[in-house]
């Protein structure tokens, strides 16, 4: 038996399509789904004699979430020209950067499992135009459609800093995150706003020596499960390719390979890396651009305190669960909201108030499941974080139960009754009248002699049995039983 | 009105001693007459020409405003961008190619009451010096039809030279404006890069690519600039008028500039016909006597100016001219195999020689191990350039050369000679290099009756001392008033 142990090493080219009103180089408005070629001027179909102008606010997208991700932003940047030809590339050339992108030397951290979080560096972000499509739909020709060509796109390099797929994975679910909070992106994966394009490969130590399998670059992934099931095919086909040839990285055997989703493996596109020649040159149709101190300053204001950074702070200062936190934070809006509810309680707390882990509960148990059915986000649910703060405290204070919170929430989306109204109206108050408990329990007691014999008896049966007490009254109180009033009340009868 | 200039025209159907109408049927008379000799225009607009003078001269019965070329009939050359009739670039893969769009320049002429009576020949997408590589038709020179209009923007020039219209638009790469309008006897402009917007331009040389006008004289040069030059949004190397302010270019037109300082290049002479030299000769003497200082000056970096052109203009027209594949537009192959068919055939049958000769050089200049050696070394060289004209213009406020080494050239003479075809361009070529303004204008006749052009130079977005240098010479002189002998037949 041999000695072998590998390590897989995976970097990342990722594509994020970029939600600005209009293309990068000319006025087409940005739109999915429209008719093929309905969203298409003579610039974006590289008509004879058209010219592209930057769109500003693409750039200023980019740089906002390169910043964020903790790059350098170049103070001199350019655009070069990308040749290939190819029948969704209209100028057959697309304007990209090269050698001076707008930012590189950036990271990103990842959550882990284990609760700690990994630094993934990244190389360098740059923007660019995005191709047409091509459609192969009917009869012995193609279609292209040129919609999308000149979407601008921002691509992500990070070096080879990852080393399972469940940190691939953490990475593009953070990314998702963060540009998504910046609204620099819809990062809808079935939309195509996220492409994924991993590198990788395998450092094996076999009986002491150590081989580096040749690198695999999977093009084109849009979904986090795909992602996620390349890398761990990639990484066993690796493998099994060394034990059984042999093969290590050398010079130009990087080959290129595409995910076959039916058949949940990667499929060899080319063996080895095409001398491509991209024939890169500077764009002598726009200029470059100079980034000024208060231009980046001015940009920088936009910043806002991102997904991680957020979830941490809720474990630290709200002692929510890790989990709870991530949901949250998820999106930018729901923590958004959650915030403003914990701030209507501490600003107001002599009216009413409620502690945040129980507001979270109301947001996570009940309103993203009402937000996800109704496919809208918390706020455009139709209640306040005002009144979900009220409901809060409503549970809190024992005046509600938690099932009957998420009646009310519920009740909130339809109405603009505050929560304490909908809940005398839909008869969903705990009774902690002690009068009317007091006969429920004295029924409990009659009908249950043996449990009252075991709880006046003391011993080790007596707790197991005033809780059955309990539950028996809270059952025959179709639940609105107070549980606290009652227990003081049990408690007095059978001391 | 073949004794008239453009402005004088203008002013006459403003005056209402004449229409546009009947200017633009003089015109289109004379297109008849002679462009079967000439060969001027690719497509004349006759209908749409005449409806347009209509209603030009209609708004000027109604006493409305009109534009700064009410009802003048004028020219573009055919790379310019037009959504009535084709934009072929003289190019059998655009033969058909109808734009969607008006390049800016088009615009602007029609905002200027401007009759667009036709677009003109060229070299095909404006490689060439004699519009002898027009895929479409043959130009010649109205002074002697059996040689060269020059080029590339040949059909312009000989449409002015000829009164086929009383003024053209061309563009400039290497000297596609300076040098046709020296053969023929006119007048050209080549502006500063980024005054004129290139938005509809049809690219060959992005970074070198500037618009211009070709006219009878100096004033109709500066009339033609105050319409089309200016910023526009739509061109970002257009230059913001708040850097490079515009201003009338006919205003103080006749005003001498005072305390002139003129550059020459003794190394120039020395390349040039011995006509020529005379000719320049006599100009800067004529300068002289009008109150210049003249001032020996060096342009070292010269000699490398056709070289270093040559590469960064193929390396650009190699990329501007991918999109032409038979896929979108323009002339598809019969019957590919594939795809790459499509691409490969299509281009073959659809490019001409000189094109095809281009996209190879500049496709090498930038490949992958030579991009280095070739086009970064020429992006150096001409920087080299730039901080040569920088330095000489520390000293002149204008610099005189020749616009050719020799005068207009046979047909057929330099057709086989690509290299001795480049060398047309020697003296215009840096100018387009440095991004500065030059104009040529008529200085004198060879032996052979054919115009002399002399070119001068000026630093970046002097178009108006530049305009007024060369009214200096022009008022004293009659060169510019001689016509070639078919317009009279």
């Amino acid at each position: 038996m041999s000695d072998l142990k590998y390590k897989i090493i995976i970097g990342l080219e990722i594509h994020v399509q970029l939600c600005t009103k209009t293309k990068m180089f000319c006025g087409c408005a940005l739109e999915f789904a429209a008719e093929p070629n309905s969203r298409v001027c003579p610039v974006c179909l590289g008509m004879p004699g058209v010219l592209p102008v930057m769109n500003k606010k693409a750039f200023e997208y980019s740089v906002l979430a390169a910043l964020a991700l903790n790059c350098e932003i170049a103070s001199f940047t350019k655009w070069d020209r990308k040749s290939y030809y190819y029948p969704d590339l209209p100028k057959n050339y697309q304007i990209s950067q090269y050698d001076l992108p707008f930012s590189e030397k950036g990271f990103i951290e990842i959550p882990l499992e284990s609760g700690e979080s990994k630094r993934i560096r990244i190389t360098r972000a740059h923007l660019e135009e995005d191709a047409g499509k091509n459609l192969h739909t009917a009869g012995n020709f193609s279609q292209v459609d040129l919609n999308r060509a000149g979407t601008p796109l921002l691509e992500i390099v990070t070096e080879p800093d990852m080393n399972s797929a469940d940190e691939v994975k953490a990475l593009a679910v953070e990314l998702q995150r963060i540009v998504r909070y910046l609204g620099v992106s819809e990062a809808d994966m079935q939309k195509g706003h996220m492409r994924f394009e991993p590198n990788i490969n395998l450092i094996i130590t076999k009986d002491g020596t150590e081989y580096k399998t040749p690198i695999a670059e999977v093009k084109n992934l849009n979904s986090f499960r795909a992602l996620e099931r390349s890398i761990e095919y990639e990484a066993q086909r690796q493998l099994d390719e060394f034990l059984d040839t042999g093969k290590v990285m050398q010079m130009g055997n990087k080959s290129t390979r595409g995910w076959d989703d039916a058949n949940q493996m990667t499929v060899l596109q080319r063996e080895k890396e095409e001398a491509h020649d991209y024939r890169y040159f500077p764009d002598p149709d726009l200029l470059p651009v100079e980034m000024n101190d208060a231009w980046l300053d001015e940009i920088k204001s936009r910043l806002c305190e991102l997904p991680l950074q957020k979830q941490i702070r809720y474990v630290t200062d709200y002692k929510l669960s890790d989990y709870d936190a991530h949901v949250l934070t998820a999106e930018r809006s729901t923590a958004e909201f959650f915030e403003q509810a914990v701030s209507a309680t501490i600003e107001q707390a002599f009216i009413f108030g409620g502690d945040p882990k129980k507001i979270c509960n109301i947001i996570t148990q009940a309103g993203l499941k009402l937000a996800h059915e109704q496919n809208c986000t918390l706020s455009e649910l139709g209640f306040t974080p005002e009144n979900v703060a009220r409901l809060a405290r409503m549970v809190e204070d024992g005046y509600v139960n938690a099932s009957a919170a998420n009646t009310i929430l519920e009740e909130m989306t339809k109405t603009d009754k505050d929560p304490q109204t909908i809940a005398k109206d839909m008869n969903l108050i705990q009774k902690s009248d002690a009068g009317e408990l007091e006969a429920i329990v004295d029924q409990v007691l009659a009908d249950n002699p043996k449990a009252v014999e075991d709880v006046k008896s003391g011993g080790k049966k007596a707790k197991k049995a005033q809780g059955f007490l309990l539950g028996q009254v809270i059952q025959k109180s179709k639940g609105q039983a107070n549980p606290k009033i009652v227990s003081q009340i049990l408690t007095k009868k059978l001391s | 009105m073949h004794e008239l200039t453009a402005i004088q025209l203008r002013d006459k159907i403003k005056a209402g001693e004449i229409t546009s109408t009947q200017a633009t049927k003089k015109v289109l008379q004379a297109i008849e007459k002679h462009d079967k000799i000439i060969g001027a225009y690719i497509s004349v607009f006759e209908k749409q020409s005449l409806e347009r003078a209509a209603e030009i001269d209609k708004k000027i019965a109604a006493g409305e405003s009109v534009g700064q070329l009410a009802g003048v009939p004028v020219a573009v050359k055919d790379n310019m961008c037009t959504t009535f009739g084709a934009t072929t670039c003289a190019s059998k893969i655009l033969e058909n190619f109808h734009a969607p769009y008006n390049a800016a320049v088009v615009q602007k002429l029609l905002a200027a009451d401007a009759v667009i009576v036709g677009k003109t020949n060229l070299d095909e997408f404006a490689m060439g010096s004699s519009t002898e590589n027009s895929s479409l038709k043959q130009t010649v020179n109205p002074w002697d039809t059996t040689r060269v209009p020059g080029g590339s923007s040949g059909g312009s020039s000989a449409a002015v030279a000829g009164r086929l219209c009383m003024a053209a638009l061309g563009s400039d790469t290497g000297g596609s404006i300076r040098q046709p309008a020296g053969f023929c006897g006119i007048v050209g402009l080549k502006p500063t890069y980024g005054r004129v917007s290139r938005f509809g331009l049809v690219a060959f040389g992005s970074s070198l690519d500037q618009i211009g006008p070709l006219a009878l004289n100096v004033e109709d040069c500066a009339l033609m600039l105050n319409v089309i030059a200016g910023h526009d949004p739509n061109d970002s190397t257009s230059v913001d008028e708040k850097n490079a302010p515009l201003c009338d270019y006919l205003e103080n037109i006749d005003k001498p500039v005072e305390n002139l300082k003129i550059g020459i290049v003794p190394q120039f002479a020395a390349g040039a016909d011995k006509q020529i030299q005379n000719a320049i000769n006599n100009a800067v003497e004529l300068y002289k006597k009008l109150g210049a200082q003249i001032i020996e000056i060096d342009l070292p970096h010269f000699e490398y100016a056709i070289a270093a052109y040559y590469m960064v203009a193929t390396a650009e027209a190699s990329s501007n001219l991918a999109r032409y594949d038979g896929v979108h537009y323009g002339h598809r192959t019969e019957n590919p195999n594939d795809y790459i068919e499509v691409y490969s055939k299509s281009r073959e049958e659809g490019f001409g020689k000189e094109v095809k000769r281009r996209i190879m050089l500049g496709t090498y200049a930038l490949s992958s191990g030579y991009y280095d050696a070739y086009y970064l070394k020429a992006l150096k060289v001409r920087n080299l350039i730039r901080t040569d004209f920088t330095n000489a213009f520390e000293k002149v406020d204008s610099i005189i050369t020749p616009v050719t080494p020799t005068t207009a050239f046979k047909i057929g003479e330099k057709v086989d000679d690509p290299l001795q075809m480049y060398l047309a361009d020697m003296y215009t070529i840096s100018a387009n290099l440095a991004g500065i303004p030059g104009i040529s204008l008529p200085c004198g006749f060879d032996d052979n009756n054919l115009p002399i052009g002399m070119q001068i130079l000026a630093p970046a977005f002097e178009e108006q001392k530049l305009l007024r240098i060369a009214k200096m010479f022009e008022s004293k002189t009659d060169y510019h008033k001689k016509k070639p002998a078919i317009i009279e037949s």
